[in-house]
């Protein structure tokens, strides 16, 4: 039976935007992120999908404090069963837990200081949390590039000399270099090629395995996103929307957001039939959000109680949860699409 | 490839022997070694590749509109149906002065561009309707009036509401959907012949994409012209192509009709990238297959085949030792690898 | 076929010359440089203009304090090697100088006088200086015997040499600016540092000081300034005085650099991902930020030198900085204030033209330092 690892308890998230208005104004706030909770299984994947602007990327930088949250609490269970409260974590506390949450980031290009050499890269987190001899970091570092897949004799090397992938790759053995027990990959393929990204998840995945490591993986790309995850959450506005079993989602969406993304993905399958729903408008602005359900503006389905009240996330059912007043009455359609004609490649 | 004098409709554009070479501090790079392709009337071309491929490249050399650096040759046929050019003869654009008076006539007119990022395509000085009205004037009409109302007309048409007042906001008051669709606005205004896409949607959000793509649809029924779509999503090419050319390396390497492509890909990069493609509703326990390696970087590369070091079904000693010709197996599905070839010269 | 395996192993390997997949940050700026012909160009020129500031007293001929009023005025020698006879001579001479009245104007006019040739001679003796400020010597490279005179850029209204005021001249104004940008630099740095690193309302604070500082506007300041400095005080003191004026007014400007370049860094992926990993501060700042700006602050600074150079020049020529006996091109370019000074006696203008050089040349270094300061570029 597994335990959670991490606990997300009412995590908020305000940006102050300025008004222009006027010099001494109040500064308005945009609160990015609303009340998310949920919480998270050892060793498992935990997506998060959602467009542009939905408070995602916010998210996984609060988790692993490369941002300040503005109220919520992020419970970490360590090892031995301690919990603690991994943002309020100070000085010699917060060094203790800090290598057991990494983060994996989109961009292999500027997540790599061009300064530095790939040795350098990697085993900094490794020098800033344990005090080593030189020759079991050289040790460490060699063996971890050998499993993230690079070449040993190229960690002389600085980063301008390898390409996307392979950078990703350096990302990954930075991340993995302190043992960690959970690593946040925000957008981490994204920038990848498809023959690469192909590399870069089956590489994620055998770690995973291999380490038990468990992940929040942060992604636009829901036919990844079904690829790697047990679990996601889809977020809107700042809060999440639904959250279930993969299955379960790709299966039967119970919010029609869900079911808008999983139509609008494009197929590489020119043989299924396919009816498309194709939202009508563009992403509410966050700073001025509709008003009872975030999402009717866009909605194939809203009625007059859509308008007024703000829905919920509540429990519909086999761990399915959806954030939508009729939730249990739509059918919507999932990923699974009907083939026109039938033939193998 | 024999008998194109009989053929009854021309293509709109003849790309042959397209060449881009850079010169780098460590020898020449040969972006796009050898492009052949045709894009015929009304019909759409996907052009489809990982980065570096040069697929970016090609679509501007049609155009004219790659840096100086790149040394470009070959020819680039362009037949147009419409007056005043004459009929049936064709314009090599390539011979054409790159700033002179014919190819900016036929830019912008006969051939439109959209880009990944609309908000540089936009001088943020302007508001979007001045921008697509000064389109409108120098290629169609002199009448302020009236090209204030074609404007007017064409942003209606690409699904922006509230025109009177969107026309006169600037491009950072549009989000970027709403950019991409004035875009496509702008590039439409003035009934061209071939609209080149280079990643039109890449940088939106899927659901906004799903839109963009539905309208380009739409629109390529309303006004009938050709599409070249340059994209490195399989899922983009599958829903809008007609015909899709896979680049890699600066070479085409398959080429064929979109659900050839797909059912029956020859090439091991297309069935390499075809595979490596997570989709959704796939098996997920499945491991990807990947293609193994990363593309390497064209300079001062020998004659080989370029996807020698990553292929399953490499042939040693052939596939290195010289340039790969491209193998027509049937009509309309060409594909440049040794598998298919009978010309295994040396062998 | 060995062949074909070998340069295919060499394509697999991303394009770049071996070297540059192991070269450190400031090794492909170097590189770069070296690719920036001007730039190149100017270094060599400055390090020949500093080196002939250091050396000046051995260089020039005569001291500061060597005048001498029968040669008020007079025009730039000639360095000849053969004389009104047609004579050739290895060793160039100069010819003595006849004054005499121009009948019209009455004005005192120079000519010269074939009688006397004086052969200009290496390692003369003449007046006695501390080499460097520390050996005494009195070791000049060039002169010629007494009672020959060597003018060489001619003189000026007291006769006293110009060549060598312009030598002794560069210390002060090749010095001046590269002390104070030196004291501007690390004030900039430290202050804005502080201001991006630390935002909030110290930000705040410091930003207001520096707008404040940079509205005033810069000449009634100096005047101001100079104003407070003491008369007839010891020319090292005037000199540092001065220094400090300077960059008072100067580290504004590269306080700015350091904040904005701070401020984009602190939030760039791999600054983050180092905090995630637990990085301290300190290391962070030392690790990350300052190698990520240094190479501009560079940039900024060497961009920064010809301001002062031209600032320092102006102060003296408006008689607000550096004052005779001691000398700077901006005093010797006080002569040069009146026009009939410059229509009777053009020689007078020279200094402008090495203010110029230098101005010039530190521009082309500085352009060929920025388009190298960011090799990563993409």
């Amino acid at each position: 039976m597994a335990k959670p690892i991490l606990e997300i308890k009412n995590l908020n998230k305000e940006f102050k935007v300025k008004s222009k208005k006027a010099l001494f104004a109040k500064p308005a706030s945009v609160r990015v992120l609303q009340d998310i909770s949920f919480h998270l299984m050892e060793g498992e994947t935990l997506s998060i999908v959602g467009e542009s602007g939905c408070g995602k990327t916010t998210l996984g930088r609060c988790i692993v404090r490369g941002m300040n949250a503005s109220s919520g609490e992020v419970v970490y269970r360590t090892e031995v069963g301690e919990s603690v409260d991994f943002l309020k974590l100070k000085g010699a506390e917060s060094k203790r837990f800090r290598k057991d949450i990494q983060m994996i980031f989109q961009d292999p290009y500027s997540s790599l200081s061009p300064r530095m050499s790939v040795f350098d890269i990697i085993s900094e987190p490794l020098i800033a949390n344990f005090k080593l001899p030189k020759a079991e970091v050289e040790r460490k570092v060699a063996a971890i590039a050998e499993k993230t897949g690079l070449n040993v004799s190229y960690l002389k090397r600085y980063p301008h000399a390898f390409s996307g992938g392979q950078r990703q790759r350096i990302a990954i053995a930075r991340a993995l270099i302190t043992q960690p027990r959970l690593i946040v990959c925000d957008e981490a393929v994204s920038a990848l090629d498809v023959s690469i990204q192909a590399q870069i998840i089956n590489l994620l995945k055998d770690l995973q395995e291999q380490y038990k490591i468990t992940y929040i993986f942060i992604s636009h790309d829901l036919s990844i996103v079904e690829n790697i995850s047990d679990r996601v959450a889809v977020m809107h506005l700042g809060k999440v929307v639904e959250m279930a079993g993969v299955d379960s989602m790709f299966k039967q969406p119970r919010h029609p957001y869900t079911e808008a993304l999983l139509s609008a993905v494009p197929q590489p399958d020119p043989d299924l039939k396919k009816e498309r729903i194709v939202l009508e408008g563009e992403v509410p602005n966050p700073a001025n959000p509709p008003s009872g359900c975030h999402f009717h503006p866009r909605c194939g389905y809203k009625t007059e109680r859509c308008v007024k009240e703000v829905p919920a996330l509540r429990e519909i059912g086999d761990n399915h949860m959806a954030a939508c007043h009729y939730a249990e009455q739509l059918t919507l359609r999932g990923a699974k699409h009907e083939r026109g004609t039938s033939d193998e490649q | 490839m024999t008998a194109e004098t009989v053929q009854p409709q021309q293509p709109l554009l003849r790309v042959q022997d397209l060449k881009i070479r850079i010169q780098m501090d460590n020898g020449v790079m040969n972006a796009v070694d050898g492009v052949d392709f045709e894009i015929r009337k009304g019909k759409t071309l996907g052009l489809v590749g990982e980065s570096g491929c040069g697929k970016s490249l090609t679509s501007r050399a049609l155009i004219g509109i790659n840096p100086k650096e790149c040394e470009t040759s070959g020819t680039i046929a362009y037949r147009s149906s419409q007056e005043p050019e004459a009929k049936g003869e064709a314009l090599d654009l390539l011979a054409l002065d790159p700033n002179g008076r014919k190819i900016r006539s036929i830019r912008g007119r006969k051939i439109a561009m959209i880009f990944q990022e609309p908000m540089t395509a936009f001088s943020p000085m302007y508001t979007i309707g001045n921008q697509i009205m000064e389109a409108i004037l120098i290629h169609r009409t002199k009448n302020k009036k009236e090209a204030k109302k074609l404007a007017l007309e064409m942003l209606g048409k690409v699904g922006i509401s509230d025109q009177e007042k969107r026309f006169d906001q600037y491009p950072h008051e549009f989000s970027g959907g709403m950019r991409q669709r004035a875009m496509i606005s702008m590039a439409l205004s003035c009934n061209p012949e071939l609209l080149i896409a280079d990643e039109p949607t890449t940088a939106l959000d899927v659901t906004i994409q799903a839109q963009v793509l539905e309208l380009m649809k739409r629109l390529q029924q309303e006004f009938g012209m050709a599409i070249l779509l340059v994209t490195h999503d399989l899922g983009i090419i599958a829903e809008m192509c007609d015909e899709v050319a896979v680049m890699y390396l600066g070479k085409i390497v398959e080429q064929a009709p979109m659900k050839e492509i797909f059912r029956n890909p020859k090439h091991p990069y297309t069935k390499g990238l075809l595979r490596s493609m997570p989709r959704l509703g796939g098996n997920k326990a499945k491991r990807l297959e990947s293609i193994e390696g990363s593309v390497p970087i064209p300079v001062n590369m020998p004659p080989m085949c370029g996807f020698y070091d990553r292929c399953k079904d490499r042939i040693e000693g052939v596939c290195n030792r010289q340039s790969v010709p491209a193998t027509q197996i049937s009509d309309t599905h060409t594909v440049r690898c040794f598998l298919y070839s009978d010309q295994k010269g040396g062998q | 076929m060995r062949r074909f395996g070998k340069r295919q192993a060499a394509a697999a390997e991303p394009a770049m010359d071996k070297d540059a997949n192991y070269s450190s940050q400031w090794r492909l700026i170097y590189v770069r440089f070296k690719k920036h012909k001007l730039a190149r160009i100017s270094l060599v020129v400055l390090a020949l203009l500093y080196a002939g500031a250091l050396f000046a007293q051995f260089l020039a001929p005569y001291g500061l304090e060597n005048y001498d009023s029968k040669y008020v005025n007079a025009p730039p020698m000639k360095l000849r090697f053969v004389d009104a006879e047609g004579k050739f001579h290895i060793q160039p001479f100069v010819y003595g100088l006849k004054s005499g009245r121009d009948p019209e104007t009455m004005r005192k006019v120079f000519t010269s006088d074939t009688e006397k040739k004086y052969s200009l001679q290496f390692f003369v003796k003449g007046e006695k200086y501390k080499f460097l400020g520390l050996v005494p010597s009195s070791t000049h490279l060039i002169g010629v015997k007494e009672p020959g005179r060597l003018f060489l850029l001619g003189t000026d209204a007291l006769g006293r040499d110009l060549f060598s005021r312009i030598l002794l001249g560069s210390q002060v104004s090749l010095s001046i600016p590269l002390v104070g940008v030196g004291i501007s630099f690390v004030l900039g740095l430290i202050i804005g540092g502080a201001s991006g690193y630390f935002g909030g309302w110290l930000d705040a604070v410091i930003q207001r000081v520096i707008e404040i500082i940079r509205s005033f506007p810069t000449l009634p300041l100096w005047m101001a300034l100079s104003a407070a400095i003491p008369p007839r005080i010891p020319v090292v003191r005037m000199y540092f005085y001065i220094v400090i004026i300077f960059a008072f007014i100067e580290w504004t400007g590269l306080a700015r650099v350091v904040r904005g370049k701070f401020i984009s860094l602190k939030n760039e992926d791999y600054v983050v991902a180092a905090k995630i990993a637990g990085v301290s501060d300190t290391k962070i700042i030392v690790k990350h930020l300052l190698p990520g700006f240094i190479s501009y602050l560079v940039v900024a600074t060497t961009l920064a030198i010809p301001g002062m150079i031209l600032a320092e020049t102006a102060m003296s020529f408006l008689g607000l900085g550096i004052r005779s006996p001691a000398t700077s091109w901006g005093v010797l370019l006080q002569e040069a204030q009146k026009i009939d000074n410059i229509a009777l006696y053009p020689w007078k203008i020279i200094p402008l033209g090495t203010v110029i050089l230098t101005v010039l040349t530190f521009n082309f270094l500085g352009d060929g330092l920025r388009d190298a300061a960011d090799p990563y570029k993409r």
